[in-house]
């Protein structure tokens, strides 16, 4: 099976205090670092495992720019055979349906039997597997949590649902997936891993190389700016030594039953 | 001139959703003189009782019938949807496990425009919507801004908006059954399988000491369970502690795992993440631990406590045997 897996490079936020910029227009980058959106980590381990059961290939692409080859690098280390670089002055600025709609191009100039993406990356969104199959005309689930390949062209998944439950589906290929964090334990990826892929070359592809107009992906959403959220009235922080912390909370404790 | 706002209904078991009622909240702030028209799918006795309730609270309920429409498969609602709603509508779907299947599919279908997990929307002087979303795990929020006149699809999050409760619209329910057509799909729904039950039941502890990613490492949920039997409570977690496999899923809270009523519950290393405060029910006193000062769960928290659980959690501890 030929696997495509779209990938994206984020501020990694449990690495990071995400902090809005001081004129409000974007978030503090100066300190990020930088990784593999967690969810698509887990795609390719399962477009991994995939071809380990049944052959074929991974290919890893990516929307971004020059600094995105290195997720590209560290997911062919873990074992996807070819990465794809899409970047562009134009494609700054996007918004989702753009991205989706620059892969999209660069779908149509390979064949690929499954296109897994992560459910969700940095701006919470989970917009661009679902869009992408729909201008593919592929069928789709989202918040994939299992695979079976049934036959050449069916796949069993389960998708996540309320309550911890899974919705188990027939699917036939070529489709889309999202896939959900946790459908599989993504495998280690050492430095030495890393070394190995680091002159492997990674095709640049571009607005023109894909035939891309402008205008095909001018952003219709557009972030205004970026501000801290309150809601409620926020917690009632306990200072002071933490001595003197837990003396206070241990009161509160008992005043509220948790302590028995 | 925006289009219809249309308002998709969620439903399960004949019971209609809560987001039935925000939605129409949700579409009073994009025109505060709005009439939403409901569109409710599904099929049997369980589908007209669904439009009779919706009837109460919106003017007009489209119901669509279909035995395809048993279970919500988005690629058949889909289907639906595009057999009668007009290319300039505004539609409004809550952002649950089928609006996220759905929405971004079914906005590249009518060329619409989508904005996906709005928690507050708010129409501009020209016409524009502007709406409020969160990013990095609701860490920080934007708004952002499109044209709506061409048709958009809009995902609100659920519980974001209060339930409009008027029920005054006495409205009707206009069968268009007969305008579907084809709903065959390549994707078809199986079954539903049911969170396996675990070793614990987290839901009925009036304590819970939830760890999150926070704790660092799988060595360290020992500090929690140590806290845990101090306390008489047990150790729930959020999410990456069950995709590491650290804990068993029955201990997950939150949208895709347990919902929890305790009268305490200490966060420990937890960000505050909508999905996982959806799982805590009830009104809790909740205490959060979290070296973060900035961390979302402060926002919703009782008390905070800006510490490393790490060295914190062993130091209540011992102050909690010590009687
Ligand atoms: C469809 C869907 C469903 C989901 N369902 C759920 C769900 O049911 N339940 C759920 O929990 N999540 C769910 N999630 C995931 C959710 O979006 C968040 O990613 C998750 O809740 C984050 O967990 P966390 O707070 O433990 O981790 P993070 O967001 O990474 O936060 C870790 C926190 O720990 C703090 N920290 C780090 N080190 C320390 C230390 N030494 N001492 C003190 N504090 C420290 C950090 O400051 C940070 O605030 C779902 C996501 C999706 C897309
Ligand atoms: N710039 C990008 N390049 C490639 N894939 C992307 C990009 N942005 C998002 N994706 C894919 O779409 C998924 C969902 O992202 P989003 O819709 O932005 O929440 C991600 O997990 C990726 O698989």
């Amino acid at each position: 099976m030929d696997i495509l897996v779209c990938v994206t490079r984020v501020p990694d936020t449990a690495e990071n205090e995400i902090e809005v910029s001081k004129d409000g227009t974007d978030i503090e980058r100066g300190a990020l670092v930088y990784s593999i959106n967690e969810a698509d980590n887990y795609a390719v381990e399962e477009a991994i495992q995939i071809k380990e059961r049944v052959g074929g290939s991974v290919t890893v692409v990516t929307v971004g720019t020059e600094e995105s080859e290195e997720v590209l690098r560290r997911e062919m280390a873990m074992g996807a055979d070819k990465g794809i670089l899409l970047t562009d002055d134009a494609f700054a600025g996007t918004d989702g349906r753009g991205i989706a709609t620059i892969l999209k191009a660069e779908v149509e100039k390979g064949k690929y039997d499954l296109i897994l993406t992560g459910a969700l990356a940095d701006a919470g969104a989970g917009e661009v597997g679902g869009m992408l199959a729909a201008m593919l005309d592929r069928p789709y689930a989202s918040l994939v949590n299992s695979i079976e390949i049934v036959d050449e062209s069916t796949l069993k998944v389960g998708r996540e649902v309320e309550g911890g439950n899974t919705e188990m589906n027939r699917i036939k290929l070529p489709c889309v997936l999202s896939i959900q964090t946790g459908i599989n334990e993504p495998r280690y990826v050492g430095i030495r891993g890393i070394r190995q892929v680091a002159s492997v070359q990674i095709p640049v592809h571009g607005a023109g190389d894909l035939g891309l107009k402008a205008e095909a992906i001018a952003p219709r959403v557009q972030r205004q700016d970026y501000f801290v959220p309150t809601f409620g009235a926020g917690a009632e922080m306990l200072e002071g030594s933490n001595e003197e912390i837990i003396e206070k909370l241990v009161e509160m404790l008992k005043a509220k039953g948790g302590l028995k | 001139m925006a289009g219809q706002i249309y308002v998709y209904i969620a439903h399960k078991g004949g019971v209609i959703d809560d987001t039935a009622l925000e939605l129409i909240a949700a579409a009073k702030k994009i025109d505060p003189a709005a009439r939403p028209i409901a569109v409710v799918t599904g099929s049997g006795a369980e589908l007209d009782q669904v439009c009779a309730e919706a009837a109460k609270s919106y003017s007009q309920v489209v119901k669509l019938a279909s035995p395809a429409l048993a279970h919500p498969n988005a690629e058949v609602v889909r289907k639906a949807l595009l057999a009668i709603l007009p290319k300039d509508a505004v539609i409004l779907m809550p952002h649950g496990y089928l609006g996220m299947d759905l929405s971004p599919g079914l906005s590249v279908k009518l060329d619409s425009t989508y904005v996906a997990d709005a928690i507050d929307l708010e129409k501009t002087a020209d016409g524009k919507l502007k709406a409020v979303r969160q990013e990095y795990g609701g860490q920080v929020s934007t708004h952002v801004l499109c044209r709506m006149d061409d048709g958009i699809v809009i995902n609100v999050r659920p519980g974001a908006f209060s339930p409009d409760e008027s029920r005054s619209a006495g409205g009707q329910v206009v069968d268009k059954s007969g305008e579907l057509g084809d709903l065959a799909a390549s994707r078809e729904f199986l079954e539903l399988v049911q969170a396996a039950v675990g070793d614990v039941d987290i839901t009925k502890s009036d304590v819970l000491v939830a760890v999150g990613r926070g704790i660092g490492d799988q060595e360290n949920l020992e500090i929690a369970e140590e806290l845990a039997a101090a306390v008489g409570g047990v150790v729930c977690c959020s999410r990456p502690i069950v995709d590491a496999k650290w804990l068993e899923k029955s201990r997950q809270v939150g949208t895709s795992g347990q919902t929890v009523k305790p009268k305490v519950y200490l966060a420990c290393g937890i960000s505050g993440s909508f999905q996982h405060l959806g799982g805590i029910k009830g009104n809790p006193f909740i205490v959060a631990i979290n070296k973060n000062p900035k961390a979302p769960i402060f926002q919703v928290a009782d008390v905070g406590i800006v510490a490393d659980v790490v060295e914190f959690l062993p130091e209540l501890t011992e102050r909690i045997q010590e009687g």
